[in-house]
């Protein structure tokens, strides 16, 4: 887990969760399972076809921004992705990613540095993103979320605190 | 210690004295708001080992997305919130009909000054005009409320935007908030609480007030307030759910940002397609074609907008080869618009007018475009594909703006009919 390796598909800035989950499908496609078929339909048709588990987005700023809709990161979750390293993040999309424990890293100068293309590696616990232009790091994740980013995800913290609230 | 609105609320809710930008606070909201999207958050609770929400009273539910439902798939998901409503007790359930959440949220006296609203909708900050800290979460974080009664949230950064002076006649909230969002970016207030103040602030009506918190999304922010007054009182008198208790910003509290705005140099302004920061003067794409004009969603839906159109269409007719869409944002306003004779304005002029919901603001029905066509729309987004199609253009602007385009056939200053 602390450790991602994947081919990066690196992407602008303010792209939007209408093109990273179309709007028309937040009703009509519910089982998670479904979802990674549509991831980037309107970005990148080539991207849910060819992307495989561990693969890093790199976006620029404003990464997710506009709708709530958490099928924008479940369409990625679920396909594996390994993380997302953006120069900034929508604030809901943020917290949708580490709500399902996807890494939403950011580190604006990776970003310059990354290619399109090229194999990366991310290494979570030391906090370094290492790419064929160097070594960069990133902060921490806030440590008040780390407790549910390490029960993988929201919906187990929640299950967890509910089991031991009923233990009394 | 002086504090922001949102350092002072937060503070409140957390039963602490104060709290600083970047500090993490549990809190209980008063409101947890959601809509269509009710069903997959009762699935997500479900899976959480949930059985009963922890406070049926804290819930308001509505349907309003896709709605009345356009296909079996869609009526599917309003039979199961119909179901989670019935078998959990809520009460504050709006059904088919009854308008878009956040307006009904605030017709229903239900968005209160000094309370916190938490949604799982993008424009949740809407009901800060009255005065409520009001942000938009996602589904999973939803369904924990629902399970656990809390959820974590960082104390944001501040930004006060003062607007002084007063504006030019015709000139709206709508070119306010668009302005802003053209000078400051899309995520010009990422993660930020943005306060409005200043005289043309005061003066605006709430309806017009509304405009800019429910635009704030689209910068970037947590939340957005607007310091509660006597209209916002005299709005509540014999409507509040709940007796309640104003939270203001100290006079001296630190902003991370501030910016000010006279009020008499805005313009009426446009987004262009795909963007909401890519907004222009309307004068620089006037005359562009348009085949759709939607007046109606949570941002510019409300009785204002139907009169500030009806004026326009009073005596004109929709231009051949363009269609006039109007959905009123919720019941009470289509209620007050056919007393007002706006309705029938309408449809004298050729509109299709529809029932209250969302209608086609993130592509679902009643009037999405065609490939190739070009929509002018009252909305707050219009990012590609949003109303459907990726291959079609969506223009952002004030419901004036929107009736005068459907007389013209192209977009059209009013004063230019």
């Amino acid at each position: 887990m602390s450790m991602i390796r994947g081919r990066v598909w690196k992407y602008g800035d303010n792209v939007n969760t209408d093109v990273i989950f179309p709007g028309k499908y937040t009703y009509t496609v519910s089982d998670p399972k479904e979802m990674p078929q549509y991831a980037l339909e309107d970005l990148d048709p080539r991207f849910a076809k060819e992307m495989l588990p561990g693969d890093v987005i790199v976006g620029g700023t404003n990464w997710g921004c506009g709708s709530s809709r958490e099928q924008a990161v479940m369409c990625l979750s679920e396909a594996k992705l390994g993380a997302i390293v953006a120069k900034s993040f929508a604030r809901i999309y943020y917290r949708n990613c580490l709500n399902n424990a996807l890494p939403a890293l950011t580190c604006p100068e990776a970003v310059d540095a990354i290619q399109n293309g090229e194999t990366i590696e991310i290494d979570l616990s030391a906090g370094e993103i290492r790419c064929a232009a160097g070594i960069f790091d990133f902060p921490p994740l806030p440590e008040a979320v780390m407790d549910i980013f390490e029960a993988g995800g929201l919906i187990e913290y929640t299950r967890q605190k509910l089991d031991a609230d009923k233990r009394g | 210690m002086a504090q922001t609105f949102a350092e002072k609320i937060l503070a409140k809710k957390a039963g602490l004295s104060h709290t600083v930008p970047g500090q993490i606070v549990e809190i209980t909201p008063d409101v947890a708001l959601s809509h269509d999207n009710t069903a997959p958050i009762y699935g997500i609770f479900q899976e959480m080992g949930g059985r009963r929400v922890f406070d049926p009273e804290m819930h308001a539910i509505f349907i309003d997305h896709a709605a009345p439902a356009p296909t079996t798939k869609h009526a599917e998901n309003h039979r199961v919130i119909r179901q989670v409503v019935a078998e959990q007790g809520i009460e504050n359930f709006f059904d088919v009909g009854r308008g878009i959440c956040h307006q009904v949220l605030v017709e229903e006296g239900l968005a209160l000054p000094g309370e916190v609203v938490l949604g799982s909708d993008s424009h949740t900050p809407h009901a800060g005009v009255m005065g409520a800290f009001a942000a938009g979460i996602g589904r999973s974080e939803m369904a924990s409320i629902w399970a656990v009664g809390s959820l974590w949230l960082r104390v944001p950064e501040s930004m006060k935007i003062t607007v002084e002076g007063q504006f030019q006649p015709g000139v709206t909230a709508k070119d306010l908030a668009l302005k802003v969002i053209g000078d400051l970016g899309a995520d010009g207030a990422l993660y930020i609480s943005v306060e409005w103040h200043g005289e043309a602030i005061r003066a605006m009506s709430l309806s017009q007030r509304a405009v800019l918190p429910n635009m704030m999304a689209e910068m970037g922010a947590k939340n957005s307030f607007v310091p509660p007054d006597e209209k916002v009182i005299a709005f509540l008198d014999g409507r509040a759910r709940r007796p309640f208790e104003l939270v203001l910003p100290d006079e001296d509290a630190v902003y991370a940002q501030s910016h000010t705005y006279a009020a008499g140099d805005i313009e009426p302004m446009i987004a262009c397609p795909h963007t909401v920061d890519n907004v222009r003067p309307l004068s620089q794409v006037a005359g562009t074609r348009a085949h759709q004009a939607f007046l109606g969603t949570c941002t510019n839906g409300r009785l204002e907008d139907l009169a500030a159109a009806a004026e326009i269409l009073k005596g004109r007719n929709v231009a051949p080869g363009t269609r006039l869409v109007v959905i009123p944002a919720s019941s009470q306003v289509y209620l007050d618009a056919l007393k007002a004779g706006y309705i029938e304005i309408f449809i004298e002029a050729g509109a299709a007018v529809e029932s209250p919901g969302c209608g086609p603001c993130m592509g679902n029905h009643m009037g999405v475009p065609a490939v190739g066509e070009v929509s002018v729309s009252t909305a707050n987004r219009n990012f590609r594909g949003r109303m459907g199609t990726k291959e079609s253009d969506v223009y952002l602007a004030s419901p004036a703006v929107v009736a005068a385009t459907a007389v013209a056939g192209e977009i059209t200053h009013p004063k230019d009919l």
